[in-house]
């Protein structure tokens, strides 16, 4: 097992009173697996991934519950000791290679960075190593392309030069915070593609971050669906796909797009709204949007249960 | 490259040949008003007038004029002021630049530095005391006015305790020649150079805090976190340099201008012969000549930091860089 986070927490101190974004998150990870996390927006994906990362810095949230990575408590490690892990054994990629580069380096000069950050190697062998992984993820003039600025390239080649970034020093984890959602769907197939290899060759394992049922289908080894903070169900791609059981969940499959021609960018729309989270119902949070409530859901919030595939729902569990 | 740097010149000298040409137009073209009896000063006697006339070839077209005057400023300077008889306008210039230049230099290496250290610093422990004090100094240094700050300083360090063991090594005021004299050349322009930069210490300090705070919310700085780099680097590699770009456009403009005679104020106060004080000197006495020579001098000052603003960006910003 790399990572194994139980009972995760986040809370924000806002303007208009607490909100707590994260709810008592648990999920495991095994080595070299693909775990996808999908929901709609607002629903804890990024904040809960940022927490593992030990990167939100925001000075009014609390973190709470447990991370650990490869066994070792990452939740209250020191800045230097989390640095240390970041960006050398844990990795992410962030949404918008558009803004996720810094303007004014070469794109050579940032994976640089990174691998001397980590590993006590001369400039010139940093360079080198640039280019291999440039070349890893087809870049097709990795020597030339190390020299270019981030504006010089167009987004897919961003999101392949910060994947090669996120690669440079040989995770064993990967945390892709949605990394093709700001692409075009041509661009989009091809960088899956390389996350897919990549997991092959380097056997890290990935965190895919996802607003796409069609991505989690094609890359995924295990799901979990996220409501409001809160994991709604988990399970393995199979059983998740062909034994749906949270009507959130239904609800998502019920708007897969088709896997060939144009897919839309956001989840198709299921009717009502995710709550406000300084508003959540009493009971079931998915309670007002969900067709097959009734009285129990009201009162309590249902749990998830301890078994692998396992959804919250009263339901399911009468089921 | 090398080709960019050449249009950019070719404006330079576009925009000179402008700002020449409108000057020219509002001293010498103004209807109902005789340049000749305006350059001659005031009560000046006809045999002057005549001769002024004829040696600005008022009686030709205006282009020759202008031709004229160019040639006098530039090629002959021997253009002189009517007002202070026989007096050569090109070299009274002159001799003022190294005063204004030296002031102004001073002022903005320190300036620069001192607001650097205070911009980063401030941005590094934001919302702490110490931020909010250095602001409040800021805030200070920006709302007090040179003028009144110059009297203060020179009624401590000349007079009220001159004597004491702080200030007993300022000199009495007034400007020396770095070539004769550096040691004497640095300690008259301390207290000059520390009264102009406050101001400018004041509003570039927050100016970088302000954009230091902004681009450590860029999602660059979040991959920077995530690459595992330390918050120092991240400051200063990131963000600090990120942040140049605000800073580089205000001094360029600020440094511009004060070199063009804009530290008047503080020229006046520290007894400084300046460009300044010898435009306002001009202007007082509607000195012509002098007023177009240093307005020409001004204009080439300020085109010419643009122009180096305008570099400076292309070293900060490779996005401006044509591809
Ligand atoms: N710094 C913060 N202060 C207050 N609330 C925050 C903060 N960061 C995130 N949140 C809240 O936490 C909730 C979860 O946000 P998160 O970004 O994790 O959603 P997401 O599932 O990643 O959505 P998306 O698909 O749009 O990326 C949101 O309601 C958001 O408003
Ligand atoms: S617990 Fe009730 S309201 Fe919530 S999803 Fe299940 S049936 Fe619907
Ligand atoms: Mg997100």
């Amino acid at each position: 097992m790399i990572l194994s986070v139980r009972d995760l927490k986040v809370s924000f101190r806002t303007h208009d009173g607490p909100v707590r974004a994260i709810d008592g998150v648990s999920f495991d990870l095994e080595e070299s697996e693909i775990l996808g996390v999908v929901g709609e927006s607002g629903s804890g994906k990024t904040v809960s991934l940022l927490a593992v990362m030990g990167l939100i810095t925001d000075p009014n949230a609390t973190i709470e519950g447990s991370i650990r990575y490869k066994g070792r408590e990452l939740v209250g490690l020191p800045p230097r000791e989390l640095r240390r892990l970041r960006g050398n054994e844990i990795a992410m990629i962030f949404q918008d290679p558009m803004t996720a580069l810094t303007p004014v380096y070469t794109i050579g000069w940032q994976i640089a960075e990174q691998i001397r950050a980590h590993r006590g190697v001369s400039k010139p062998k940093a360079m080198e190593r640039v280019e291999q992984l440039l070349a890893e993820v087809n870049f097709p003039n990795p020597h030339e392309a190390m020299s270019r600025y981030p504006h010089q390239l167009s987004g897919g080649m961003r999101q392949r030069a910060v994947i090669a970034m996120a690669l440079s020093c040989d995770p064993a984890l990967l945390v892709a915070d949605e990394p093709t959602t700001a692409l075009d769907v041509t661009v989009q197939a091809g960088i899956l593609d390389l996350v897919r290899k990549l997991r092959a060759k380097h056997k890290s394992a990935v965190v895919f971050i996802t607003h796409d049922m069609g991505v989690v289908s094609e890359l995924a080894d295990r799901v979990m669906v996220m409501y409001a903070g809160r994991v709604v169900e988990r399970g393995t791609r199979t059983e998740l796909f062909s034994d749906p059981r949270h009507p959130y969940t239904r609800a998502l499959l019920g708007s897969i797009p088709p896997l060939t021609g144009e897919k839309p960018r956001r989840l198709p729309a299921i009717p009502g709204s995710p709550p406000s989270l300084l508003r959540l119902p009493e009971g079931c949070a998915f309670g007002p949007r969900c067709p097959v409530r009734y009285e129990p859901c009201e009162a309590r919030k249902p749990g998830l249960g301890a078994s692998a595939h396992a959804a919250a729902c009263f339901r399911v569990a009468q089921a | 490259m090398f080709y960019a740097i050449l249009r950019r010149f070719g404006q330079m000298l576009f925009v000179m040949f402008g700002i020449s040409v409108i000057v020219f137009l509002i001293f010498f073209a103004t209807p109902g008003a005789d340049p000749a009896a305006r350059i001659a000063g005031r009560n000046a006697s006809p045999e002057v007038l005549a001769a002024v006339r004829h040696s600005f070839g008022f009686d030709q077209p205006l282009y020759v004029q202008y031709t004229r005057m160019m040639e006098k400023i530039f090629v002959t300077g021997d253009l002189t002021s009517f007002v202070n008889r026989g007096w050569k306008v090109v070299p009274a210039v002159m001799d003022s630049i190294p005063v204004t230049l030296s002031l102004v230099f001073g002022a903005a290496v320190l300036w620069v530095v001192v607001s650097i250290i205070i911009g980063i610093v401030a941005a590094a422990t934001r919302d702490s005391w110490l931020d909010k004090l250095l602001m409040a100094l800021g805030l200070l240094g920006i709302s007090m006015p040179v003028y009144w700050l110059g009297e203060v300083m020179n009624l401590m360090t000349q007079s009220r305790y001159h004597d004491s063991w702080a200030f007993s090594w300022v000199p009495p005021l007034g400007y020396k020649n770095f070539s004769d004299d550096p040691k004497g050349w640095f300690l008259t322009l301390v207290i000059p150079w520390i009264t102009l930069a406050i101001l400018y210490i004041g509003i570039y300090g927050r100016v970088l805090r302000a954009a230091i705070i902004e681009s450590m919310q860029e999602d660059y700085i979040r991959t920077a976190r995530a690459k595992g780099l330390s918050e120092t680097r991240i400051l200063f590699r990131h963000a600090l340099r990120t942040s140049l770009i605000a800073f580089v456009t205000l001094f360029g403009l600020d440094f511009g201008a004060l070199v063009g005679g804009s530290a008047l104020l503080t020229e006046v106060v520290f007894g400084l012969h300046g460009i300044g004080k010898l435009t306002y000197d001009a202007l007082q006495n509607l000195d012509l000549p002098m007023i177009m020579a240093t307005v020409m001098y001004a204009s080439m000052f300020v085109v010419i930091a643009n122009a180096v603003v305008d570099f400076v960006y292309i070293l900060l910003d490779p996005r401006l860089r044509a591809s």
